[in-house]
């Protein structure tokens, strides 16, 4: 599904992304794990295509098409989304309305007509009972005064209402409470099936006690330095990530 | 400059030709060139005007000889020369097309973005119609369900024939005419507008002018609307087209009057989208409006309005505040994009006892537009416990485009309480690439952030001029970011 080959990526003068190589199949559920700065949120904005960074070599391959060319919609409408570690605030446009836009502008991508007003209500009647979302939260402005965990809550809402085929959540569990997150890995439990694939990335085991990865990598430096199972992240949980740095210093 | 008969007149007009853009092809009647005590004497003539209104009309250009123009907007712009325009022209429509076929495709395509039905796309590009749609026949329709009721709702010159009595005692109350450069200008020369007159106690049962506004389209330059609402009376009053208006008219000089009397309420709703002029400043349209409205005891006026044409706006949709608890609000939307220039805002005049006002500015400005806000909140000595709450807010997109704010507060009674708040943002990329991440694109992640910003203007139109409204700021916006 996914396939990054050796990609270097930066902004101007400073390189942050020092050769990545991954490969995610369907089906498959990576965790991407490391310290701050390392540049997980970097890769998933390179991989969602914000024009601020400029990828200097390597490609990112998705569903067998070099997309290093497709603007950051076009991306999304192929069907790669991303849980932003920091969602941002649009005053003034309802959860719904945001959502609605999104999935007819997706539509039109694709040369289908606008969702039937029934269809989307019943869509997001459903989606919203999955996430355990208040309906008249969705009536509130996008990510204006929500408190952390109802922004993250939030993202995965769209990406339920979205239906991605690769969904990259950036520290989603991270500003959810003990339930919230429940809720929330069993909703993304829930929308994985053979055909998708999801790439988590966060600094907790916890949230990988729910949504169990096939695979943990270990960002450092801008490359992927370590790659196991979960027990990975049970070893990181434990020592943190000083003896990797080692490893990778020696 | 040597007088004009009325001969010497018809003998120019067979000359002239005019191009009324995407009207149409107007075969006019249109004086010389020019101003002076005759053409206002010829125009008065020209619309059998009775005496009074003549007087009327000579007394305004006397003022207006004297008048300068004003200097302080903060709009640079070429003065027009005022000898240089023809004062009067006819509209004498006839169909310009036989069919839509012949329709320039790219203002078709504009009318389509906008959800104009292909009837009313047919009327605005002057495409001849069947009997059976014809505005007129509606039109028709629903001024005898209006004059059931009593209410008056015809084209001012009309009402100078018919109604001189109710014109003559309010024209020129409101907005007098030394009021200003432009209002003086349109006292002397006003070319036609509408007239209402709702009776005590009635509540108009449609919006005055939906059905109306698409043959009010070429009322002219020096637009005059005078609109009564008598005691405990309501009317909601739609101005404007969402249609882009071009016309060959640079200046343009209306004036609107509202009087609210005791216990009625107004609602005036405009969307103005003249031609702003091509994306290097070229040849829009120069909008210089006077709008006032009284409110007697107890009354309520709202403006409401959605600016997003011409190259240089200047207007202040008004309040005075005359009777004990009236109420005044403004609610405004201006939009700027590439050279255009926009200086707008109100003024709430506190007279009365327990008087309030309400204004919520959203200044949008992109290219190397500037917008800037100007309101004044002006509170009366015998204005006790006046009330005003006042937001004005700027977004910007790129950074050659400005925003000023300049809030004038005139406070002479102690009991007033005036609260002021202003905001300034920019759309950030960032909003932009969650957007976009979302599968939607940069032109149309503008329109929602900006239609976001605007929501609480855009809630107090009638609904189906909101949903317009918001498509033609998606359109004014085009193109506005690379
Ligand atoms: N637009 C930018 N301009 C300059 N530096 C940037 C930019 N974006 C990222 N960086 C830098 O690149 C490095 C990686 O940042 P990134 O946000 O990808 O880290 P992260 O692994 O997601 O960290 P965290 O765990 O704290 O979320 C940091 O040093 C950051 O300051
Ligand atoms: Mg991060």
């Amino acid at each position: 599904m996914l396939k990054i080959e050796n990609l270097h990526a930066g902004v101007e003068d400073k390189s942050i992304l020092k050769g990545i190589n991954l490969e995610v199949k369907p089906g498959e559920v990576h965790a991407i794990m490391g310290p701050n700065g390392s540049g997980k949120s970097t890769l998933s904005s390179v991989i969602a295509g914000k024009e601020e960074y400029e990828v200097s070599e390597g490609n990112i391959v998705f569903e067998g098409e070099d997309i290093e060319e497709l603007a950051a919609e076009e991306r999304a409408h192929k069907g790669i989304f991303l849980s932003f570690q920091y969602p941002v605030e649009i005053p003034g446009v309802s959860v719904t309305n945001f959502v609605k836009t999104a999935i007819n502008e997706t539509r039109k991508a694709k040369g289908l007509e606008d969702m039937p007003a029934k269809d989307m209500l019943k869509l997001i009647r459903e989606k919203s009972d999955l996430l355990e979302i208040d309906r008249k939260f969705l009536s509130r402005s996008l990510n204006e005064g929500f408190s952390g965990g109802e922004k993250k809550r939030n993202e995965i809402f769209q990406m339920a209402m979205l239906e991605p085929k690769l969904a990259i959540l950036d520290e989603t569990d991270s500003g959810l409470d003990i339930d919230a997150l429940r809720i929330v890995a069993n909703g993304v439990n829930k929308l994985k099936s053979k055909d998708n694939a999801v790439i988590v990335i966060t600094h907790y085991q916890r949230l990988l006690d729910y949504i169990v990865p096939d695979f943990v990598h270990v960002l450092h430096n801008g490359k992927i330095v370590k790659s196991g199972t979960k027990e990975l992240a049970h070893e990181l949980e434990e020592k943190g990530y000083d003896w990797i740095k080692d490893e990778v210093n020696v | 400059m040597s007088k004009y008969t009325e001969d010497d007149l018809r003998e120019e007009l067979k000359t002239k030709e005019y191009e009324y853009g995407f009207y149409t092809d107007i075969e006019s009647e249109t004086f010389p060139n020019g101003l002076n005590e005759d053409i206002v004497k010829a125009i008065s003539k020209k619309k059998e005007e009775p005496e009074w209104m003549t007087e009327w009309r000579l007394e305004a250009f006397r003022i207006w000889k004297d008048m300068e123009e004003p200097e302080w907007a903060n709009v640079n712009y070429e003065k027009p020369d005022f000898q240089g325009i023809s004062y009067y022209s006819a509209p004498n429509s006839k169909p310009k097309y036989d069919s839509i076929d012949e329709v320039d495709p790219e203002l078709l395509a504009t009318f389509d973005k906008l959800g104009i039905s292909l009837d009313e796309q047919k009327k605005l590009a002057g495409v001849a119609m069947d009997v059976v749609v014809d505005s007129v026949s509606v039109a028709t329709t629903f001024k005898e369900t209006l004059a059931e009721q009593g209410i008056i709702f015809m084209s001012i010159s009309e009402a100078i024939k018919e109604h001189p009595e109710l014109v003559k005692k309010y024209i020129g109350t409101v907005v007098p005419q030394k009021d200003n450069f432009y209002a003086a200008l349109n006292s002397a020369v006003f070319s036609d507008g509408s007239f209402c007159y709702i009776p005590k106690g009635v509540r108009c049962p449609m919006e005055l002018s939906t059905y109306f506004r698409i043959n009010q389209a070429g009322t002219g330059q020096f637009e005059r609307t005078l609109v009564i609402a008598d005691e405990g009376s309501y009317v909601s009053y739609l101005e404007g087209c969402t249609a882009p208006s071009r016309d060959e008219n640079q200046l343009h000089a209306a004036v609107v009057e509202l009087i609210a009397l005791d216990d009625s309420e107004i609602k005036y709703s405009t969307v103005q989208n003249w031609f702003p002029g091509n994306a290097e400043g070229k040849g829009g349209v120069f909008n210089f409006v006077t709008k006032r409205g009284l409110c007697e005891t107890n009354a309520k006026i709202s403006w409401t309005q959605v600016e997003t044409g011409s190259a240089v706006t200047w207007k202040y949709p008004s309040c005075v505040l005359k009777g004990n608890n009236s109420v005044g609000e403004f609610y405004s939307i201006a939009v700027t994009n590439n050279y255009q220039q926009a200086d707008t805002g109100t003024k709430m005049i506190h007279l009365g006892k327990n008087t309030k006002s309400t204004i919520i500015s959203k200044g949008i400005s992109a290219g190397k537009s500037q917008n800037s806000y100007r309101g004044l909140v002006q509170i009366n000595s015998r204005a006790e416990n006046a009330r005003n709450f006042s937001q004005c807010d700027s977004l910007l997109m790129g950074n050659e485009c400005g925003a000023h704010t300049f809030p004038y507060i005139e406070a002479k009674n102690q009991t007033a309480q005036i609260e002021h708040e202003a905001t300034t943002s920019k759309i950030g990329e960032d909003q932009i690439f969650y957007c976009n991440q979302r599968g939607i694109d940069t032109e149309k992640a503008i329109a929602l952030i900006v239609n976001g910003f605007s929501k609480e203007v855009l809630n107090k139109l009638p609904m189906e001029f909101a949903v317009e409204a918001q498509k033609l700021l998606e359109i004014s916006l085009e193109g506005s970011v690379g």
